[in-house]
């Protein structure tokens, strides 16, 4: 240690609480089979992006346990509907997508970030590098966020998004997904994913959705139909749970 | 238990979204003590990645959280700016940038002392589950020597975690998902 990293240390206030050993909540590791393997040979693109050296195991300390609390700051009501963010109704098939961010204990995950990006209803993504030959929708970005309520729950208003090629492979399709990505509350936790729906017989041949090995984990990726979030005259309702990694052994809270 | 959700690709569009204006900002450019932390991202044949995101999360530079698993809580001193959190999509030249403040060392419950470190997740199409590396700062060389996570790497791999100084005062730290310098990632 440096002596001006040994002086940080000794500057910072000795309380009896600062004595007593530090004592940080620890991780569940995910079961093998639940998160993609990194080199994935249906998926052309993981073969110069995974690491081919194996993982070192890293301990849950201060940095793992602990992460951004991020948010209100950065929502509007208006970030969770994704149908009115441009003046006019968008084209195609109006939705709501609703759920709960719970822990693998079953605990809500209140107050964190919940962030989606997805096609309009054609297909097609905003994005400046997407080529797919398929109108952009002028009242449509694809764009949502929210913060979960105390009892860990979202809701996104949005179109029902399209399929779309992808070169991967000959004839290669995308099934109808949105992305989402999460904070949790800890780094441990954080996760990128994506939600697929019921029924849709692009997903049996797509590579990314079965690049899950674990047959159980990769349903828990496509949404339940739900007819009491649909609202009448109005929109489909779709229900989707997330759950984050959760702590083992003994919790301190 | 309830079974986790499994992770998907970030894909090419997350552009779209993720990125924030002041997402590299970890406090404001121009922040005293600030240090800047540039960097590319390669693949496996060498080229660089333009559609990469960069993530890192560190502590204070008195060490510590504003987060309730943190028993020790907030610094004190107060760095009111200082939000911990940097995210930094990569540029169509692989390069990605942060603006932070240097973090404090850390105690660990075994008594052991980490030296001060970012954890840095990279997304990118291609990966289907977030990789995390750390990074290391080049002038803290007894702390790194101590670190009780830098001492469980290969030797000959310790470097890929430690930033290099620049002539201008940055700090670089690249990071090679394959290849011959492959940048040792964790399992978290």
């Amino acid at each position: 240690m440096t002596a001006d990293a040994a002086r940080r240390i000794a500057a910072v206030p000795t309380t009896t609480e600062e004595t007593e050993p530090l004592v940080l909540p620890s991780y569940e590791r995910p079961a093998a089979g639940v998160h993609p393997p990194l080199d994935f040979e249906g998926y052309r693109s993981t073969s110069l992006r995974h690491p081919k050296r194996p993982l070192v195991l890293l301990p849950h300390r201060l940095t793992e346990v602990t992460g951004p609390l991020l948010g209100n700051d950065l929502i509007t009501m208006q970030d969770a509907d994704l149908t009115t963010q441009r003046g006019g109704e968008p084209q195609g098939q109006r939705i709501i997508v609703a759920g709960r961010v719970l822990d693998s204990d079953g605990r809500p995950v209140p107050d964190t970030l919940v962030e989606i990006w997805q096609t309009n209803a054609a297909g097609r993504y905003r994005h400046a590098r997407e080529h797919h030959p398929a109108p952009l929708d002028p009242n449509f970005d694809g764009l949502g966020r929210c913060i979960t309520d105390a009892g860990g729950r979202y809701r996104f208003i949005t179109i029902q998004p399209g399929a779309y090629p992808w070169g991967n492979h000959h004839n290669a399709w995308r099934p109808a997904h949105i992305h989402f990505s999460l904070f949790g509350r800890a780094f441990t936790q954080r996760l990128v994913t994506q939600m697929y729906f019921p029924g849709d017989p692009l997903l049996p041949l797509d590579p990314i959705f079965n690049s899950v090995p674990d047959e159980k984990a990769r349903q828990r990726l496509i949404a339940a139909f739900d007819i009491e979030l649909t609202q009448p005259e109005w929109a489909l309702g779709y229900n989707w749970d997330i759950v984050l990694r959760g702590r083992d052994g003994t919790v301190f809270e | 238990m309830t079974g986790l959700t499994p992770s998907q690709t970030v894909g090419p569009y997350f552009a779209m979204r993720l990125p924030w204006p002041d997402g590299p900002y970890v406090v404001p450019e121009g922040t005293p003590g600030a240090v800047v932390i540039v960097g590319r991202v390669y693949d496996g044949a060498g080229n660089t990645i333009p559609d990469a995101l960069i993530e890192t999360w560190q502590a204070d530079p008195d060490g510590r959280f504003a987060h309730p698993h943190d028993p020790r809580g907030a610094s004190p001193s107060g760095y009111r700016e200082f939000r911990g959190f940097g995210r930094c999509e990569t540029s169509p030249d692989g390069s990605y940038r942060i603006v932070t403040l240097k973090p404090g060392p850390l105690p660990t419950p075994e008594g052991d002392i980490e030296a001060p470190h970012l954890d840095v997740s990279v997304f990118a199409r291609g990966l289907l589950d977030r990789v995390v590396t750390r990074m290391y700062f080049p002038d803290e060389l007894a702390a790194n020597a101590a670190d009780p996570v830098l001492s469980t790497v290969e030797r000959a791999r310790r470097s890929t975690l430690v930033a290099v100084a620049e002539p201008e005062g940055h700090l670089r730290f690249d990071i090679r998902l394959q290849g011959r310098h492959e940048t040792v990632f964790f399992d978290i």
